[in-house]
């Protein structure tokens, strides 16, 4: 048995404590939102937010997880008002397939918590997720876009 | 490509499908599009098959092509609402099922979303359906108001009778406008009037993608759904041996393991990861037969042999090349390769299905859903009016989804549980070592120059793999696969932009036991670093400019004039570009679109590729939206680039060595370019986007590299020549 808070919520989950977070949240949460895209925390698609930080899911036991507070891109708008990221990709039609975008938005909302006006450089080091439709131009705008409406 | 499901229409239009059947399981709500299925014209009929009004006036728009990034779902549903005259804001839009298309003689035309072709091969019949549902809207106000129908007009979805001063919205009219006969004769719109095609509109499916709603096949979830995970043969050509399945039969959440035809083994347990982790602990024994043995040093050298083969397949030919070669003052050769690469879409292969005695259903994410549906009937067994597939989204597809293995594999798994919904899900290691490989090619240009340095002769010999043979071998021509000669054709939509007087081009097929199969951009992407890098190479040799070398061949090309020319006025082809930047051209044609870049990048000694700046232009005839064509050209930067800096797969043992993202590497957004897109489009013909700017991504980078270093590269990826990213 595990104990997680994931957006707000406590769970005791009966799970292989071994099991990466990604996998509960997807199977035993239901909470589909975050990705499988490789499984070696290469890619990005599964980032949440544990504790506030970004964290690649795909290869985080969820034993790890214990007394720590989780958010899924499922948790980011509050009271159904878009999170300024989540805001900005809408306003910048950001997404193209879309697959990969729920981590992207939660990389850059941490980042955004960090270093709420990242400069090219810092944006270039902080967000290493992958879009294989390309949409990095935008994300890079949608970035500053969020920033400036802080 | 079009597939056709093999069917007895009869059978199917007499059996259920017809009206809707389905286990009656509902998947979570993504918009319109699967909550309401293509069954809505239940809750209002529809004024036709690409036309249904609520009547709340929401317009629900269909659309047969499927979307995974390219953004043809916004730019379809942009046609129809054109002619439709309807309000944009009241649009939203759904996808029919295969069945539903076939159960009704194809009344949506083709499904397989693939090869640029999604809106450029239906943009006449849906703009039609539009058009036609506008003018029975209008008929039906007609007749109630008694008035001619020449003296209503559509506009925003309001139909007006000015001589009376009366108006009705479309949702009031839209059951009466169903009943009408359908017009016969339907005008379109010339594109210089239109309103809501050829606007920048901003896409429809953003909403549920930015809060983690919008369903993939990945997140299709149904009542009772087990997991499967499932290893093939690692080895092409290999076959299962046999597995003990009793070593694992014990494990948390197992609770079958079964064969997959006699090559593949999955584990069906609650949830994946438990199946996945069962299955990396299964002992199995494959029979790697002779493809076991084989190396990708054995692959090449059968290219090398094409190289010089006798016997090859003639794409592209007028006057005498071997003798203008003979008689040339001057003859330059170069041999380019290259090499396998993989499409890595961002969500790994999945199709969740459902088979009983009398029906089977699947749900995926597909690029061709009628494929799919005939992937379903054929490892069901059953007949075509029990068999449906629904589609979802898909997180990126790049031609790596119109085969349907993964289908065939979820409905056999499924045939071994009957009545229970599973869900296949590959791994992302078995679907690098199970994709349909961009092909691997190599390529000697030889050419033949006068005294002044002009090109009089150019033998282009490519050796190498087939997409047809591989995948549709009835397809071949008398053998020869015409695909291959993308972009090297005399006419056509890939006709090659050079006119030169003494021309070779041919095939000698070499097919490697590595499945190949349609890699967004195709053919057109080697083949244009081949002639465009070797033009380039033409020109230094003879100390002309490279722009000036391609304008002299180019006369009888204007719209591939057009789109070079754009590119070097806007980048300032010929003046000094910023200390230490150099500057490479090229152009090329690519699924009915004339597409050219210039590329400014800057090398350090130690190998540190910047690529500062990217100019590109498009011409696709028509630009139906223009800020999705500008997200395309951007994407295929990154698709072309990631390809060329990074992009190999190599075979070992006969099969691949790259599994996942830590050994096939892809561009991050550190290394993106600034792109400038310029879309020119010059109308009278109807082009692709997704695809055509990849092709010219390498040659703009490679020719801007060798004016950096006076170095050539002509084999890929640059990674291999010690270059990285800055």
């Amino acid at each position: 048995m595990v104990s997680l808070s994931v957006n707000g919520k406590a769970h005791d989950i009966d799970v292989d404590p071994d099991t990466p977070l990604l996998w509960v949240l997807r199977e035993q949460l239901g909470l589909t939102g975050t990705k499988y895209g490789c499984g070696i925390a290469a890619c990005g698609s599964c980032t949440v937010h544990v504790d506030g930080e970004a964290v690649r899911s795909c290869a985080m036991p969820v034993s790890a997880m214990e007394g720590k507070k989780v958010v899924t891109i499922e948790g980011l708008a509050v009271d159904g008002v878009l999170h300024r990221v989540q805001q900005a990709w809408v306003d910048l039609d950001v997404p193209q397939c879309g697959y990969c975008q729920a981590g992207m938005i939660m990389a850059v909302a941490a980042l955004l918590n960090a270093t709420p006006k990242p400069t090219d450089a810092q944006i270039d080091e902080a967000i290493t997720n992958v879009c294989r439709c390309g949409t990095y131009p935008r994300v890079r705008a949608g970035i500053h876009h969020a920033a400036a409406n802080a | 490509m079009t597939y056709m499901p093999q069917l007895d229409r009869r059978s199917f239009l007499a059996g259920s499908a017809a009206a809707g059947f389905s286990f009656g399981f509902a998947i979570p709500s993504s918009g319109d599009a699967l909550a309401q299925g293509a069954a809505s014209g239940g809750a209002a009929p529809e004024v036709n098959a690409w036309v249904v009004i609520r009547p709340d006036d929401t317009v629900v728009i269909r659309i047969a092509r499927s979307e995974m990034g390219q953004g043809t779902l916004t730019g379809l549903a942009q046609l129809v609402a054109e002619e439709l005259e309807c309000d944009w804001s009241k649009v939203t839009t759904e996808f029919p099922t295969p069945g539903q298309n076939v159960a009704r003689n194809r009344v949506w035309g083709d499904f397989s979303t693939g090869g640029s072709r999604g809106i450029r091969e239906s943009h006449d019949y849906v703009r039609k359906g539009g058009a036609a549902a506008r003018m029975m809207l209008i008929e039906a106000t007609a007749r109630e108001w008694k008035v001619p129908a020449a003296e209503c007009k559509a506009e925003n979805s309001v139909i007006t009778h000015a001589p009376s001063g009366r108006s009705i919205r479309y949702g009031q009219v839209a059951a009466a406008a169903a009943k009408i006969e359908p017009p016969k004769d339907v005008k379109l719109k010339d594109p210089k009037d239109w309103k809501i095609a050829g606007k920048p509109l901003k896409r429809l499916d953003t909403a549920d993608k930015v809060v983690g709603k919008m369903v993939y096949g990945i997140d299709v979830k149904l009542p009772g759904m087990l997991s499967a995970a499932i290893l093939d043969c690692p080895v092409f050509g290999g076959k299962l041996k046999s597995f003990d399945a009793a070593a694992i039969q014990s494990m948390k959440g197992v609770r079958k393991v079964v064969p997959v035809d006699d090559t593949a083994v999955a584990v069906i347990a609650d949830t994946w990861w438990q199946a996945k982790t069962a299955l990396e602990k299964l002992p199995v024994v494959w029979d790697e037969g002779a493809n076991g043995k084989v190396q990708q040093a054995d692959i090449d050298k059968m290219l090398a042999g094409g190289l010089d083969a006798e016997q090859a397949f003639v794409g592209n030919q007028n006057g005498d090349v071997k003798a203008a070669l003979a008689g040339a003052a001057r003859k330059i050769e170069a041999v380019y390769s290259y090499p396998y690469q993989h499409h890595v879409t961002m969500e790994p292969l999945n199709a969740t299905a459902v088979y009983a005695a009398e029906r089977c259903e699947v749900w995926t994410s597909t690029q061709n859903g009628e494929a799919a549906l005939a992937a379903v009937i054929a490892a069901s067994g059953l007949p075509a009016d029990k068999c449906e597939v629904h589609k979802t989204f898909l997180g990126t597809g790049f031609g790596r989804r119109g085969r349907s293995d993964y289908v065939d594999q979820a409905v056999k798994i499924a045939k071994q549980m009957p009545g229970t919904p599973i869900k296949l899900l590959w791994s992302r290691e078995e679907d690098m070592a199970h994709g349909s490989y961009h092909p691997i090619t190599q390529c000697r240009l030889t050419a033949g120059l006068d005294d002044k340095g002009n090109l009089s002769a150019l033998h282009m010999r490519i050796s190498g793999q087939s997409i047809l043979a591989g995948l549709f071998a009835s397809r071949l021509a008398g053998g020869k696969d015409p695909a291959v000669f993308q972009g090297l054709n005399a006419s056509g939509e890939t006709s090659l932009g050079y006119s030169v007087d003494n021309l070779l081009i041919d095939h000698a097929m070499r097919n490697p036991h590595v499945p190949p199969g349609f890699w967004r951009g195709v053919n057109v992407n080697q083949n244009a670093i081949y002639v465009e890098c070797f033009i380039d190479e033409l020109a230094h040799a003879t100390g002309q400019d490279p722009l000036a070398f391609r304008l002299e061949l180019m006369d009888k090309h204007p719209k591939n004039r057009a789109v070079l020319q754009a590119v070097a006025d806007r980048a300032g082809w010929g003046k000094p570009a910023p200390a230490g930047v150099h500057r490479g051209i090229a152009h090329f044609m690519g699924f009915g679109s004339y597409v050219a870049a210039v590329s400014e990048v800057s090398l350090s000694g130690d190998g540190k590729l910047k690529i500062h700046r990217i100019v590109a232009a498009t011409d696709p005839g028509h630009a139906v939206n223009p800020a999705q064509i500008e997200r395309q050209i951007e994407g295929s930067f990154v698709y072309g680039l990631s390809a060329l800096i990074y992009g190999e797969c190599t075979v070992k043992d006969g099969r691949m060595e790259q599994l996942n993202f830590d050994t096939y590497e892809v561009m991050r957004l550190r290394e993106m370019p600034k792109v400038e897109s310029i879309i020119m489009p010059s109308g009278g013909f109807w082009g692709g986007v997704g695809e055509p700017t990849i092709c010219v991504a390498a040659p703009s980078v490679l020719n801007a590299i060798f004016a950096a270093t006076g170095k050539r590269f002509r084999t890929f990826p640059l990674k291999n020549h010690g270059i990285s990213m800055a």
